[in-house]
């Protein structure tokens, strides 16, 4: 069997969407900025992706930017909006994805002040303590929806309630990478100027993403071309991956509720049945206001990578909470955030899932962790 | 960017070989060869003690070529030349190209001429001096220095006349093939690539063994190791890769076993793998990358109870280096990089928390016996090998 749960990794494309892509490459090649009927036709396909993806966040079209992902949606709008602001003050959270951490400490570098938030056990930032580190010169408060680690959500709307009555000037930015498609939300509802979404989250093409930036909001480009885009994103639009991220949007947020409910559903099960099955297993993830679809547990006398690719050998596909991804090396810092212990976070694990999984895959996940988990502790317990 | 016609490249070490040096030479033909297969159509040929690289087809990339060229054992220096006519005027035209094509700061310069051909007009000393004053009537502010020029301007007269400036170090050593084979084990950090360089240096070809311990490594530790292969083979030539599932055995081992003799244990078996398959393989030894007291499993105590498990010998050329003059060299050779990837160090779970640093041979012998019949399970894990041919 295979049992795909690292969907907060990346997902698989919708059939859709994938046809998609190949057809508009073929078929739709126009350059949307041409004038004649090849450029009108690609111009069209971006309209029609503009208005379905607006229309699932309840924000006009013209408040659509597109991007080339998620990264490149929080770099637009961290450095675009410290560029065109003249304070000098940032505030952001602690456990951030490395897209803004690491965007952050460039502006640090170049005069720029950040202070981050710490987070409570339970991974979610004290709202409290917004209101002390705001000043006059805050150009920026960036934030993160859902973490991308252990799922807990942020008080977005509290942060942007705040910002309203002490200092409206300051423009509030939200990552909603891993809350798109899975947790409910309009512009509105958050309260934010700007926020950034990916497309592979959700079942849509790598490459491609987008910025919601709210009408009036300053912002500055942070690349320069022909102009497209209002000169906010210039550089030729990705039709292909654009037209079907806008389609992979209204596909994710159709019979949302129900695809929601299961993934939370089968999201406790999968907690439940393993915290019967084994000792020594703390759930990183928090009980409430955490996203449907991510669990993130740590497993005692166990190391992640091997429980990874013991999984791996029964066609189970997870994350390592921890230690050497392919790029980076150490303990995981959201998990040091959250105030886990070391040897546990060694023995971390993410699984994520998707609209696509089923109970027989949950339960056969179980099975399979129960076993590899003893297994590996009768060789580490010794 | 000077011109290059052609590429002279001189030998060193075979020309002294006696009888046998027809075999050494055309070893090297045939490793000049296969290299430059991939850059396009060459001619290669030997005259009086040099190789001649001729392109075949216009457009070649002569600066690949030469780079290519500094990565075959057995080539001492390596001269990209230019040819012309066998009269003053040609050679002294030449010349001058080739000195403004790489001319930057350089102010001084002096001629060495030979003269294989003996029905040119002009001796050696004759063609020096007489170049030499072409040149400097040819180019302005450039003077004549013998004794320590910025620019050597090489002229050889042969059955036509070459003119270069450039003579860039070979990699030196011998002909790889020349010298039987060898097998190196391959864990995929920074000192075994160096200990197979320096084996294939003298002539030896390679073959490689790697160890895979899924799930306790992952599929990337695999990948790295074939890259570290490819890397090696630039100057190795062909390299088949046998990678060995080893989880099996390493389970028995931690079961069975007491746990401060884990490692030891493990690279005894992984050596006697390793002697089997160089058996099969025709291949004459062992090669590792252990050098004196690096680790735990590299005391002398330890190195003693790992080659006691094979009878073939074990050749270790990093023995007596530092981690920097390892390091140096893997740099050289464009290893480094791959080696320092983490994957490796991932999953030391196996590392026992307090390795015996003095094992005694004979307590390390007992603690074997736990195993059993552990020649079933070395052949069972010969028996699944995966065996790639780099190249």
């Amino acid at each position: 069997m295979n049992v795909y749960l690292d969907n907060s990794s990346t997902t698989r494309a919708y059939k859709e969407c994938a046809e998609l892509v190949a057809d508009v490459m073929y078929n739709s090649f126009g350059n949307p900025s041409s004038l004649h009927r090849k450029g009108i036709e690609a111009e069209k396909l971006i309209k029609t992706a503009k208005e379905q993806f607006a229309e699932t966040i309840k924000a006009s079209a013209n408040e659509i930017y597109f991007t080339s992902g998620g990264t490149e949606s929080d770099n637009l709008a961290i450095i675009g909006a410290c560029r065109a602001s003249r304070g000098k003050h940032i505030i952001s959270t602690s456990i951030e994805h490395p897209a803004v951490l690491n965007t952050l400490q460039h502006l640090e570098k170049r005069g720029y002040i950040v202070d981050l938030l710490p987070v409570s056990k339970s991974g979610i930032i004290d709202v409290s303590k917004v209101e002390k580190l705001l000043r006059k010169d805050t150009a920026l408060i960036s934030c993160m929806y859902v973490n991308n680690e252990i799922g807990s959500i942020q008080p977005v709307e509290k942060i942007a309630k705040i910002i309203k009555s002490e200092n409206p000037s300051t423009v509030f930015h939200i990552d909603a990478v891993q809350a798109y498609g899975k947790i409910p939300f309009s512009v509105s509802s958050t309260g934010a100027d700007m926020i950034s979404f990916s497309g592979h989250k959700i079942h849509g093409p790598k490459g491609v993403g987008a910025l919601y930036v709210k009408n009036k909001t300053k912002l500055s480009p942070i690349i320069f071309g022909g102009g497209q885009q209002n000169n906010v994103r210039p550089g030729t639009e990705n039709v292909p991956g654009i037209a079907a991220f806008g389609l992979a949007a209204k596909l994710c947020n159709t019979d949302f509720m129900e695809k929601t409910a299961k993934m939370e559903m089968l999201r406790n099960r999968l907690r439940d049945g393993i915290m019967g099955q084994l000792d020594d297993v703390v759930v990183n993830t928090p009980g409430q206001n955490s996203a449907p679809h991510i669990l993130n547990m740590s497993f005692g006398f166990v190391k992640s990578e091997v429980l990874l690719h013991s999984l791996e050998n029964d066609g189970i596909y997870v994350s390592s909470g921890s230690a050497c991804s392919s790029h980076k090396k150490g303990p995981s810092y959201v998990l040091t955030a959250i105030g886990s212990d070391k040897k546990m976070i060694d023995g971390s694990i993410r699984f994520s899932l998707s609209e696509f999984n089923t109970v027989e895959e949950i339960d056969y996940t179980i099975d399979k962790v129960t076993e590899h988990v003893k297994k590996i502790r009768k060789l580490l317990k010794r | 960017m000077q011109k290059i016609d052609l590429i002279l490249l001189k030998y060193g070490e075979i020309a002294l070989k006696g009888l046998n040096k027809p075999l050494f030479e055309g070893k090297l033909l045939n490793n000049i060869k296969s290299r430059l297969e991939k850059i396009g159509k060459f001619s290669v040929r030997k005259a009086q003690s040099t190789v001649y690289v001729e392109p075949l087809e216009d457009g070649l990339d002569m600066e690949e070529a030469v780079e290519s060229l500094t990565q075959v054992f057995g080539i001492v220096n390596i001269c990209p030349v230019r040819k012309c006519e066998k009269d003053m005027d040609s050679i002294a035209k030449t010349a001058i190209e080739c000195i403004g094509d790489m001319r930057t700061t350089e102010k001084t310069f002096k001629v060495e001429a030979k003269r294989e051909d003996k029905k040119f007009p002009l001796n050696s000393p004759q063609i020096c001096m007489e170049l030499g004053g072409m040149i400097l009537d040819g180019i302005e502010d450039i003077s004549v220095d013998v004794h320590k020029p910025d620019i050597t301007v090489n002229v050889e007269i042969r059955q036509e006349a070459f003119v270069y400036t450039r003579k860039i170090r070979g990699a030196g050593g011998m002909p790889v093939g020349t010298n039987g084979k060898s097998t190196i084990l391959l864990s995929g950090g920074i000192d075994s690539p160096v200990a197979g360089f320096m084996i294939a240096k003298r002539g030896v070809e390679l073959e490689a063994v790697h160890f895979h311990s899924h799930p306790y490594t992952s599929d990337r530790a695999k990948e790295k190791v074939i890259d570290l292969a490819k890397q090696m083979s630039k100057y190795c030539g062909k390299i088949r890769l046998h990678v060995v599932p080893f989880t099996k055995i390493q389970l028995d081992i931690i079961e069975k076993c007491p746990e401060n003799y884990l490692t030891v244990i493990m690279r005894r078996l992984m050596m006697r793998i390793a002697e089997k398959i160089s058996y099969r393989e025709g291949s004459a030894a062992l090669i590792t990358g252990e050098s004196i007291g690096q680790v735990a499993s590299q005391t002398m105590e330890s190195l003693v109870c790992t080659d006691n498990a094979v009878s073939v010998p074990v050749f270790r050329p990093c023995i007596g280096m530092d981690k920097e003059e390892i390091v140096a060299i893997s740099k050289k050779i464009g290893t480094y990089e791959t080696s320092i990837l983490p994957y490796e160090d991932c999953c030391t779970i196996f590392v026992p928390k307090h390795p015996k640093t003095k094992p005694q041979l004979n307590e390390i012998i007992e603690a074997e016996k736990a195993l059993g019949d552990i020649e079933a399970a070395l052949d069972e894990a010969i028996a699944d090998e995966e065996i790639l041919v780099i190249k």
